[in-house]
């Protein structure tokens, strides 16, 4: 790290990537802003060094952008990057289908159900209705409520474990 | 006014306005599961507003505080539904029933704006509005279909918001322009598409849905001529923002 924050050579994509890597969702410490799917872009400046990274919201009134900011200015100032630029904008609006595969598993590590992938399919207000339970894994579940504990949470009952369970929101 | 700044103020003062009347439920709900439901709604929906406001600063007007906070009621363009108080459970379930099908619908309309920022925005929204027409169905279904005495009150509530939620659809001078640059289809569409997505919901109810479009609708919220019930609510919003500017919508 000191070696490459200390030689004149701007910092590679992929090392910021991996950096980026560690910094995990304030709200659920097992994901990571990567494999939430929120970081869609980072840009390195040849001359500066300076690095720019762009994050949409997972969803529009999410309170933890702020410290999403603040932590990725944070992790690369601290590994040594001259200058860097958090953008938070929705020209690539985030969907639950940008969640990567580790980022579902990091979901289920939480507890949290991960939504169902929409790809092609109609996502009509039933969709919305369909978890997968998180201890049986089967999805003999109903919504119980759309608005959990925080805005990207629904709250669904399993008819088989007879509980309760959080699930990620399809969005 | 100039099209998207009159269509872009009507969003995002719905937005705010309906979003500050959510947050009210906080601590009041019937049972905790619909108070949360209310305050993740108000937090969507001054998001939702921040968002569109920041539409607006970009075309430069003012910064989203100022907009949002230190207007008075005449500069408002809120349609007189968002405003009203948030009166019994009943009320407030119908208006959130009524309101946010309008409001999906347009978003899914918005989602090809030729105004590429707010189709951008849209399409960002309406997947989160989903959310709340899906919540408005369950329990429009849950209480239409309960005892005598809930489906009596949400039928007095139905009757009674119908006309405001007409208000919803009022044009401006800005109308035809809207239209025909490809920003938005236009309130006329919006609210047969509208009527059409709450009657298959209302038809799942023993309620009864009276000829809508024979309905005097409430109107004048879009050219600023609002309810007695604005201001005030205006004025806490300003108390709020001037003891901490600071503070998180
Ligand atoms: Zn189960």
């Amino acid at each position: 790290m000191l070696t490459e924050a200390n030689s004149h050579q701007p910092i590679g994509k992929s090392q910021i990537l991996e950096w980026l890597q560690a910094v995990k969702d304030p709200e659920i410490p097992t994901i990571s802003l990567i494999d939430l799917g929120v970081v869609r872009g980072v840009e390195v400046d040849a001359v500066t060094g300076k690095v720019s990274v762009h994050l949409t919201p997972t969803f529009a009134g999410c309170p933890a952008m702020d410290y999403m900011k603040r932590d990725v200015e944070r992790a690369l100032l601290a590994h040594g990057v001259p200058a860097v630029e958090v953008e938070i904008s929705m020209r690539e609006a985030w969907t639950s289908d940008m969640l990567t595969e580790a980022g579902r598993q990091a979901l289920r590590q939480h507890k949290l159900s991960p939504p169902p992938v929409i790809g092609n399919q109609v996502f009509d207000l039933d969709f919305l209705e369909y978890a997968e339970c998180p201890n049986c894994h089967g999805n003999n579940t109903e919504l119980r409520t759309p608005f959990g504990a925080t805005l990207c949470r629904a709250v669904h009952y399993c008819n088989d474990c007879r509980q309760l369970f959080e699930q990620f929101k399809p969005v | 006014m100039n099209p998207t700044l009159d269509l872009l103020y009507r969003l995002a003062d719905d937005q705010l306005i309906l979003g500050h009347r959510n947050s009210e439920w906080n601590g009041l709900g019937p049972i905790l599961e619909e108070d949360i439901a209310f305050s993740s709604m108000a937090q969507d929906k001054l998001g939702h507003s921040l968002q569109l406001y920041s539409l607006l600063r970009a075309l430069g007007e003012a910064e989203p505080d100022t907009v949002a906070f230190t207007r008075n009621a005449p500069q408002f363009h809120c349609c007189q539904l968002v405003e009203l108080p948030i009166g019994e459970y009943d009320f407030s379930l119908t208006r959130h029933f009524l309101f946010d099908h309008a409001e999906l619908l347009r978003f899914e309309a918005l989602a090809t704006s030729s105004y590429e920022p707010l189709a951008q925005v849209a399409r960002k929204l309406r997947g989160e509005l989903k959310y709340h027409a899906l919540h408005a169905n369950t329990w429009m279904k849950r209480l239409g279909t309960a005892t005598d005495e809930a489906i009596e009150r949400m039928q007095r509530s139905l009757d009674f918001t119908l006309p405001y939620a007409l208000g919803i659809f009022e044009k401006t001078d800005a109308e035809a322009e809207i239209i025909s640059s490809g920003l938005f289809v236009g309130e006329d569409e919006l609210r047969g598409r509208w009527l059409e997505s709450i009657s298959k919901v209302l038809a799942q109810t023993a309620l009864e849905v009276p000829d809508v479009l024979a309905l005097t609708p409430v109107m004048g919220g879009r050219y600023g001529q609002h309810t007695e019930h604005l201001q005030p609510l205006l004025d806490e919003m300003a108390e709020v923002f001037r003891l901490d500017p600071t503070a998180d919508w």
